[in-house]
């Protein structure tokens, strides 16, 4: 693992991708810093952050694109499979690398909060909660990435799909104001969910009789549970959104929030993705 | 020692292998022959654990590499058919990666990697980005991130393919010096170099195994008999009545040669040959009959490829390759 760790360090710096991430996060960080702390004067250093959040729309993809979708497409993928080292290896090292590589920039915003402090009345523990939400928003959102830079060999389409989710992931929560509150909305919302996540077992499995049998089961009994008490249904999707956005957790660290569940949440996201990460890299070998 | 067993892989619902067994001693360089699309590459694949099989066991230094991949491939280098390089590292940072990946001691890999650079001659190329580098030193970096660690078994899929004729002279050498320590198992479609390079050759078409033998065997098992090809003066009726005194002759074909001479093809066994040869030109000669022309045609490597190999070679086997790559 620390051989795939530093050799992804090394190609994450050896190129642009690291520094053009650094410059990206601490950029932002300044800018809402100069408009939130600086010049709207409020004594909130976590205000920054959550503006600043919303940069990893573009910078996660920056980071995360090239990570397993180069190798694929190098056919580099092959010596890592021939070398001594199991896939979840490979994958916990491409993902501590990207994680290291976002602290970097986090190593200079640390002091913004102290220096800020010396000129108000800055409350620091949340600003250093909101940090570390920041921070483990970062890494859920990498461990994404990485997954969606495995199911594909071309970068862009990777940078592309990426951007995608991210942004999808920005707008959860706004989009379940809009969402349809109604029973039957939800069914019908729930349902396309099932549809696609079926797609995607057939993308990574390529069995077409597991695909269709989750999406057969899976629709079955939300239609079942509905014909049953449809009553659950009402206002379930926009709560389903809620419950499962990333930056919705985040926020509450901003809002002075440290809730040891949301932590248990980043790390259940991480582990999730990248068990599907290292699934997808072991599907190549089977199929 | 290397021993495949049984060995078979779907894609879908095509055979790519099919029930393929063999055994690779230690220390003999060992040659998989075959078209495109016979299933080398996949075999070679499922063999250094990049690939699943469907069924069948590979155990390589006495671990198999299903059930105990870690240990199986310590014992391997694999260069693929593409070589995986990183192209924005230099030689020497790509090979400490690989080093570090196959666990090699932390202060032994910069001796190990000057000693593999030594070898494989990229020493003045050591720092220079490997994308710079020409085709054949990019195949040489592949070749020395297969010998890191000194593994007992090196496996190399196509090593000459796309390279000048020098540099295919080149890694050829290269290779034949690791047949020295390693045991080592290439690939190819070119039968010329399996038959310079390799103790054995291994022939594979369609995802089966046709023959596994040394190539002077194989010639051999192939082609017992050997053709003498003569011209002659003389008509047909007189050529008969001359060949029947003959002694070792085992079948004749008459056929019209050039400039209205006949052309008998002599089938006989090869260690008659050199008698037929002598007897039947005194017998020309002695009813007044000339022999303008008398060729031994001995079957080749070659011809043996092709006759294993050809009738099973369809356009399906040649996508079936591409995507098996996938």
């Amino acid at each position: 693992m620390t051989a795939v760790f530093r050799h992804e360090i090394r190609l994450l710096f050896s190129g642009l991708t690291g520094y053009v991430y650094g410059a990206f996060s601490l950029f932002f960080v300044a800018v809402y810093m100069m408009y939130y702390n600086l010049s709207a004067a409020y004594a909130n250093f976590e205000f920054a952050l959550a503006g600043a959040s919303f940069a990893f729309i573009i910078t996660i993809p920056i980071l995360t694109m090239r990570i397993i979708a180069e190798e694929k497409k190098q056919k580099t993928d092959q010596l890592l499979y021939s070398l001594p080292i199991s896939t979840t290896q490979i994958v916990m090292g491409k993902f501590l690398a990207v994680f290291v590589t976002s602290i970097i920039p986090m190593c200079f915003v640390v002091f913004y909060p102290l220096i800020l402090a010396n000129y108000g009345n800055l409350y620091l523990p949340t600003a250093f909660g909101a940090m570390f939400g920041y921070v483990m928003t970062a890494a859920a959102l990498m461990a994404m990435g990485i997954f969606i830079s495995s199911v594909t060999e071309s970068q862009p389409m990777a940078a592309g799909i990426c951007f995608a989710a991210m942004l999808l992931n920005y707008y959860m929560v706004t989009l379940a104001e809009y969402a349809t509150s109604s029973a039957y909305g939800s069914l019908i919302a729930l349902i396309v969910i099932e549809v696609i996540i079926a797609l995607l077992i057939q993308h990574m499995t390529r069995n077409s009789v597991l695909s269709q049998g989750v999406a057969i089961v899976a629709v079955i009994a939300t239609a079942g549970t509905y014909i049953y008490n449809s009553d659950w249904f009402v206002g379930l999707f926009p709560k389903i959104l809620e419950n499962i956005s990333v930056y919705e957790r985040f926020y509450e660290f901003v809002d002075g929030i440290f809730d040891y569940t949301h932590v248990v949440y980043f790390i259940s996201v991480i582990a999730f993705f990248l068990f599907l990460t290292v699934q997808s890299l072991e599907k190549r070998r089977y199929n | 020692m290397i021993e495949v067993k049984h060995l078979t892989k779907f894609y879908g619902d095509h055979k790519a292998v099919d029930d393929i067994s063999f055994t690779v001693r230690d220390g003999t360089v060992c040659g998989f022959l075959g078209p495109n699309g016979a299933g080398k590459s996949t075999t070679m694949n499922i063999m250094t654990g990049c690939l699943s099989a469907t069924e069948g066991t590979i155990t390589i230094g006495g671990y198999d590499i299903f059930e105990n991949p870690i240990e199986a491939k310590k014992c391997i280098g694999y260069l693929p058919e593409q070589p995986p390089l990183y192209f924005e590292e230099t030689p020497r940072e790509y090979l400490r990666f690989v080093a570090e990946a196959k666990k090699i001691p932390r202060e032994k890999i910069r001796e190990e990697i000057d000693r593999i650079m030594e070898e494989t001659q990229l020493t003045a190329v050591a720092d220079r980005l490997i994308k710079n580098l020409s085709k054949g030193y990019k195949q040489r970096v592949g070749i020395a991130q297969t010998l890191l660690g000194n593994p007992k078994v090196i496996i190399l899929d196509e090593p000459t393919v796309g390279l000048d004729p020098i540099q295919v002279v080149e890694i050829r050498d290269l290779i034949k010096s690791l047949g020295e320590k390693h045991t080592v198992i290439l690939s190819s479609h070119i039968l010329s170099e399996v038959q310079n390079m390799c103790d054995e050759i291994l022939i594979i078409s369609k995802g089966k195994l046709i023959a596994y033998d040394t190539a002077e065997n194989l010639e051999k098992m192939m082609q017992p008999r050997t053709s003498i090809e003569v011209l002659t003066d003389a008509d047909e009726e007189e050529s008969k009545a001359v060949l029947s005194s003959v002694e070792g002759i085992e079948k004749l074909e008459f056929s019209e040669g050039e400039q209205g001479l006949l052309k008998i093809l002599i089938d006989t066994a090869p260690e008659n040959e050199f008698a037929v040869r002598k007897v039947l030109s005194r017998r020309f000669a002695a009813v007044d009959r000339a022999v303008l022309k008398m060729d031994v045609v001995k079957a080749n490597l070659e011809e043996i490829f092709i006759e294993l190999t050809s009738p099973e070679e369809t356009p399906e086997n040649q996508e079936n390759e591409e995507e098996k790559v996938q």
